[in-house]
């Protein structure tokens, strides 16, 4: 399997850590409620097609990574700096 | 038999082998099996089950039948295809499966018995009693039945594994993938051209064709010739592509140094991972055989594996060949062995409306339904359309069943081939792993102009996608003859009719799955065997699952094919973890001062991948728990040195480095000031503790943080996710300098005596009080001072450029010795730490948190940071949790042990009654003492209580007291003297 970091360019997988669904992206105010904080944090869903999960280029250049990605066909749809998703996010 | 004037082998280069003991001669170029068969050996194997006479079957690595033995001792090589073992001076092979010889095999009697050994026969057999199954049957089955042996050595071979790229992977250099490759080389493309035989070429080198006006050997040496000479084309020759993976990635096994007498420095293979932008299988197709009552016989082979040996090899398998077929391709194998002078039985084809012969008789309509001939080939009974049954004598029997296409690298993603009707078998769907094309045989076209066609087409398509322009293609004039088959299986009658040669499955046993309602493709390969161990049904799928269909009534489509999976040949475990053998499994980490606790003789214990002095024995002692008493007893009295540097060193910078450390920590850091420094507790989300450690504030916009050395990379992870992910508008930068530091602790009463004279500065009370931090200057050298303290003394970390780690750590050690100090390894320091009630992550080891350690206060109310909300969940501060406490031996048993369970007294030592248990323990030399922490629940409420310590592993029952944590110097005065 092949990632393309969006510094670094297209990298062999096992340069990766994976971490999961892209949702971690969006922590909940402190005072948002044990259901909201409860889902951000244990539930996930689990697609058989597209989604959207958080890689880490922990032996390239440590950039969090939204990979969009295909879970049947294992094709990989894009790649974003988690910190630009963020950023846009606000 | 060897003919002469044919063949690719260097007849002038003669070579000496061994098969059993015997010697023969066979020439280099020659595989095992084509010498074999050129000194007219014919059997060479016993079968898996039934102990069969078995010979070889194939000429490539779909080989069922020749299994053996290459080399002895520790590099003993079980299960080498004779097919694929290259000749080399000396090889010795040895005969498998069989014992006492292969000529006289004991267990041949299983042969007898085998209307009672068909499938299932195991499940059905050895059920009861059930206490038989691990003791008696097992390995009596395991003995019996089998394929080669490991030696049980170490395997001391060199393995290998590299990584490639290109433009255009071409799988496989028969006439398709020839023209594939030079048609995207001739127009710049980056080419990898693998192939898995030593000499590239495939079917053009098996066949006596003509290819662009010349014979198609030399059309492929002319070909290989233009390819070698461009830089943009890498050939791989004796390399195997063994699966294909996700964005055109491909295992291939690189066989360097099977075929040669002397190995040097080279690996004996090579796994190579080659990412490729696009990729084209012409892989080929491979014959498949009929099932006949006793169609195992050694001479009976398949009709196109006669052709590669006559013309590849110079070598005819038989001295009158018979050839049995269902299309006109195996006709050629009357046609090439006449040509070549070795005479021919007759054709035997199931047709009637078979072509005739030319110089050979064709006896139409007909099928061979037995053979015979004690260890190998002597005739073959046919029977004719009227039923009339005749004899042939003949010892060689070259069959074809028509062909499978090599279908299998498209199927390694999940996709499933498709039947096609005119050739009677799968063939790929495009598409089915993205990026990759098949084309010619392995695509389902047969003809040389169509493999030639296909090829070209393929590579325009991918020149096409990759952007690079491709001039005309000028194809080679190649026979274009059509292929007609007409199915055949199995032919009817009595008797036990080989499918799958390499497990011994039958037609009877795919049948009988039938009738028990195996009836799943998937069902009946495992209940049979059929399709597995080396081969993978390479030679028996098709047919396999053709009478499967026939026995469930369905269509040979609605049937389906069993599931390909990688790798394509067998793959050794060496191979694919090359480089991780010994101490290759890990990278070791070795701190600045290793050296010099190995010339002190301290032993190593790991810490993750770095390697820590256990304790440093001084002369005279004989245990461990002596050395590390004497080094507790210095640190309380005098001073030790540690080298700390393995935990995790982060250094952060920017405006916001404050904030940042607000949020990632529980406790507040933006109000540290500069030249202090401060413990800090990090949470996991869920309010589980994650790290904990001191970060020291060196200037305003200028931190260094501390991690555990278990969890450094775990916390470099995390501080990167809080940024990135969390956090990026806070201006803040860091990185990990654990390697760029060398860190030493210098602990005890008279650190501030040793530092005296070495540290530049006046290090005194008012400027270096408890928990300073700054700059020095160690006799000349920038260094930073920390007085920080992991023992509980009077002490202080100092770092300095690692290149001066080693002679800092000797300078330390001489000057600690001046005054009745020295060196303390990891047990003393746990035992110090645990005198302390300092927690590690044997206390913080995943399931607790901050209320479990007692520093629920430490989470700041006046702040949000990570795992504060979720750390307030009711659960994770119920008063019933279990916390932290300390735990003292009052009874006779004085020993504590790490993991033990604690009990209320007089309760019986269950589960359900369990009250906590122990995280650490170690002999206080300090406090005369066993000392243990662990967690009770309710603990912090229960100091005093007396309970009793159970080690059910160990058999360990002490009585214990509760107490506090922390058992030496409460108040804390030593740290600040």
């Amino acid at each position: 399997m092949r990632i393309t970091c969006p510094l670094c360019g297209e990298r062999d997988r096992r340069e990766f850590y994976y971490q999961g669904d892209a949702k971690m992206l969006n922590r909940p105010d402190p005072e948002a409620g044990d259901v909201v904080w409860d889902d951000y944090l244990h539930n996930r869903d689990n697609p058989a097609g597209v989604t959207r999960d958080l890689w880490y280029h922990e032996a390239g250049c440590a950039s969090w990574i939204v990979v969009t990605r295909n879970t049947i066909t294992h094709e990989v749809i894009s790649t974003e700096l988690a910190s630009k998703v963020k950023e846009a996010s606000k | 038999m060897r003919i002469n004037g044919k063949g690719l082998v260097d007849r002038n280069t003669p070579l000496s082998f061994s098969f059993d003991g015997n010697t023969y001669e066979g020439f280099a170029g020659d595989t095992l099996a084509s010498a074999l068969l050129a000194n007219d050996v014919k059997m060479v194997a016993r079968s898996f089950k039934y102990h069969r006479p078995r010979g070889i079957m194939g000429a490539g690595s779909e080989e069922a039948g020749a299994l053996v033995t290459v080399g002895t001792g520790a590099s003993q090589d079980p299960n080498v295809r004779a097919t694929m073992q290259e000749l080399y001076p000396g090889l010795a092979a040895r005969s498998q499966n069989r014992w006492p010889s292969l000529n006289v095999d004991i267990l041949s009697l299983n042969d007898l018995a085998a209307p009672f050994l068909g499938a299932g026969f195991y499940y059905k057999t050895f059920m009861w009693p059930k206490a038989f199954w691990e003791k008696l049957y097992e390995p009596v089955i395991r003995r019996s039945a089998g394929i080669g042996a490991l030696s049980g050595q170490d395997n001391e071979d060199h393995y290998e594994k590299a990584f490639a790229f290109c433009d255009l992977l071409v799988i496989g250099s028969g006439p398709s993938g020839l023209m594939a490759a030079l048609t995207a080389a001739r127009a710049g493309a980056d080419v990898i051209l693998c192939e898995e035989d030593s000499v590239m070429g495939g079917r053009l080198n098996g066949e006596a064709l003509e290819v662009g006006g010349m014979a198609s050997q030399a059309w492929a040496v002319q070909a290989l010739a233009e390819l070698a000479g461009m830089d943009n084309v890498r050939l791989m020759s004796r390399t195997t592509v063994t699966g294909a993976y996700d964005q055109g990635t491909y295992g291939a096994l690189e066989r360097v140094s099977h075929h040669v007498d002397t190995r040097g420095a080279r690996p004996i293979e090579c796994f190579w991972r080659i990412a490729a932008k696009r990729a084209i299988l012409g892989a080929g197709a491979i014959e498949r055989p009929v099932a006949f009552r006793n169609n195992d016989r050694p001479g009976i082979m398949t009709a196109s594996a006669v052709r590669t040996y006559l013309h590849r090899y110079g070598v005819a398998p038989g001295r009158s060949v018979a050839v049995f077929a269902n299309n006109d391709d195996a006709h050629r194998t009357a046609r090439d062995l006449v040509d070549a002078g070795v005479h021919v039985a007759a054709v035997i084809d199931s047709r009637h409306d078979a072509p005739d012969g030319d110089g050979y008789e064709v006896i139409k309509g007909a099928m061979v339904c037995d053979s015979e001939g004690r260890k190998g080939l002597e005739a073959v009974t046919y029977r004719l359309h009227d039923g009339r049954e005749e004899k042939l004598q003949a010892d060689c029997l070259a069959m074809s069943g028509g062909w499978n296409p090599t279908v299998h690298m498209t199927c390694h993603m999940n996709g499933r081939p498709a039947w096609d009707e005119k050739i009677q078998s799968f063939v790929p769907v495009a598409g089915m792993v993205p990026g990759l094309e098949a084309v010619g045989a392995c695509n389902g076209a047969f003809s040389t102009h169509a493999a030639l066609e296909q090829g070209a087409q393929a590579a325009m398509t991918a020149l096409d996608d990759l952007g690079i322009k491709g001039g005309a293609v000028d194809l080679p004039e190649a026979e274009d003859a059509p292929y007609r088959v007409k199915a055949l299986w199995a032919v009817e009658g009595k008797g036990r009719a080989w499918l799958d040669f390499q497990n011994d499955v039958t037609v009877k046993d795919v049948k009988q799955a039938a009738q028990e309602n195996f009836r799943s493709v998937e069902h009946m390969k495992r209940y049979t065997t059929q399709g597995m161990a080396p081969d993978q049904g390479k030679n028996s799928n098709v047919a396999s699952l053709a009478i499967l269909a026939d026995a469930t009534g369905r269509g040979i489509p609605e049937t389906g094919t069993t599931t390909f999976r990688p790798p394509f040949v067998p793959v050794a475990i060496a191979a694919m973890g090359a480089g991780a053998q010994g101490k290759g499994f890990a990278p070791e980490r070795f701190t600045t001062s290793h050296k010099a606790s190995i010339e002190r003789g301290a032993p190593m214990i790991e810490a993750g991948l770095w390697y820590r002095p256990s304790y440093y024995p001084a002369p005279g002692e004989k245990t461990w728990r002596q050395s590390c008493d004497r080094e507790v007893n210095m640190v309380r009295n005098a001073v030790g040195i540690c080298d700390v540097s393995t935990l995790g060193k982060i250094d952060l910078q920017g405006p916001d480095v404050g904030e940042f450390l607000d949020f990632v920590y529980t406790n507040m850091f933006s109000t540290l000031k500069v030249g202090r420094t401060r413990y800090g507790l990090m949470l996991r989300e869920d309010g589980t503790v994650m790290d904990d450690g001191t970060t020291a504030r060196l200037g305003e916009n200028h931190y260094v943080m501390t991690t555990t050395t278990a969890a450094a990379g775990v916390v470099m992870r995390h501080l990167e996710y809080v940024h990135q992910c969390l956090r990026p508008d806070l201006d803040v930068s860091f990185i990990s300098v654990t390697e760029q530091w060398a860190q030493f602790a210098v602990a005890g009463p008279k650190s501030r005596e040793l530092l005296d004279g070495l540290v530049d500065e006046t290090v005194d009370n008012e400027n270096w009080p408890f928990m300073a931090c700054g700059e020095i200057s160690v006799q000349g050298v920038k260094g930073r001072l920390f007085r920080i303290s992991f023992s509980g003394e009077h002490a202080y970390e100092i770092a300095v450029p690692s290149r001066y780690g080693d002679s800092l750590y000797r300078l330390l050690m001489a000057r600690a010795e001046a005054i009745g100090g020295g060196a303390y390894g990891m047990e003393a320091l746990n035992v110090l730490r645990i005198e302390k009630g300092f927690i590690t992550h044997s206390e913080i080891h995943g399931r607790t948190n901050a209320f479990d350690i007692g520093m629920e206060k430490m989470i700041s109310q006046k702040k949000d940071c990570i795992g504060k909300t979720m750390a307030e969940r009711p659960g994770l501060i119920d008063p019933d949790r279990e916390q932290l406490v300390g735990i003292k031996p009052i009874g006779p048993v004085k020993q504590l042990t790490a993991g033990a369970h604690l009990f209320k007294a007089g309760d019986e030592a269950t589960r359900v009654n369990d009250q906590g248990y122990l995280t650490s323990v170690g002999f206080s030399p300090t406090l005369d003492g066993f000392l243990g922490i662990g967690f009770l629940r309710n603990g912090r409420a229960r100091h005093g209580e007396e309970m009793q310590m159970v080690d059910h592993l160990r058999g360990v029952t002490a009585r214990v007291q509760i107490c506090d944590p922390v058992f030496f110097d409460p108040e804390g005065g030593r740290v600040r003297g």
